[in-house]
């Protein structure tokens, strides 16, 4: 039998060693909804990167505040919400990265990864909450 | 906060003027941690002399945008004193990650560690 959905919801306070459990969490529960490397490893990064920007450019790493989380994961695709409580920022002011202007950028380089490697990323209100979808790949994708 | 006890993240070996660095560490994570990472390899040019790095990524499943922006950084210290920087045994997973962000054009990027010794 298929596993069944599974959701979650949680603050979890601005402390980047929170990003550590939750990702080994999601690991885990990509891994039961059968979800292949390729996929996980793009997940676990576009979840790093947009984790440690809420964390760092949204909540300035103030250990008062929160983010919150919210995900699902069913057989079929992998669902987050991500919403810090900082005052949030433009997407389209960040440059692109690949551009052979910016290319000797140190930063930048985590927005332009998460678009990549999800299939879906958008950016709500002041941007300080951001929807992402990645939809499971064929069982062959890896390859 | 307590800061993170100071442990070995690099093993570094001397081959003729090459020096081959390997990371401890599967993943380049942690603002902290890439800023220790990213401190001795600048160590490596800065106080030490070195020029030619290799840096062998054999151990290495993952690394965040942070890391990038920290190779980025070596590779143009290492161009402003006159050194080079060369990148090998890149798991195809993270080479996704350098074709992507365009970096496989800026940085020199070789299959494996013999390849790379004979490449300054």
């Amino acid at each position: 039998m298929p596993p069944s959905d599974f959701s979650f919801d949680e603050s979890l306070p601005t402390v980047l060693a929170e990003v550590r459990r939750v990702q080994s969490d999601i690991k885990d529960g990509l891994q039961a909804h059968g979800f292949g490397e390729r996929d996980m490893f793009h997940i676990e990064l576009a979840m790093e990167e947009a984790l440690v920007n809420a964390m760092k450019h949204g909540n300035q790493l103030d250990s008062d505040k929160f983010v919150r989380l919210q995900y699902t994961i069913t057989p079929e695709f992998f669902d987050v919400r991500i919403e810090d409580q900082g005052a949030g920022f433009n997407p389209d002011d960040v440059p692109d990265p690949t551009m052979p202007e910016n290319l000797e950028r140190a930063c930048g380089r985590g927005l332009y990864m998460i678009r990549s490697f999800m299939n879906e990323v958008v950016y709500h209100g002041r941007g300080n909450i951001v929807t992402m979808r990645k939809q499971k790949s064929p069982p062959d994708a890896d390859e | 906060m307590s800061s993170q006890p100071r442990r070995q993240r690099l093993v570094v070996e001397d081959i003729g003027d090459v020096t081959v660095v390997n990371f401890v560490d599967k993943k380049i994570l942690d603002e902290q941690n890439i800023q220790m990472i990213g401190d001795d390899l600048f160590r490596l040019v800065d106080e030490l002399g070195r020029r030619k790095l290799l840096l062998n990524f054999s151990n290495v499943e993952f690394m965040s945008s942070a890391a990038l922006g920290k190779l980025i950084r070596l590779h143009q210290r290492l161009a402003q004193v006159q050194g080079k920087l060369i990148l090998c045994n890149i798991s195809k997973a993270i080479m996704e990650i350098f074709v992507l962000t365009k970096l496989d054009k800026m940085l020199k990027i070789v299959k494996d560690e013999a390849t790379g010794l004979n490449s300054f």
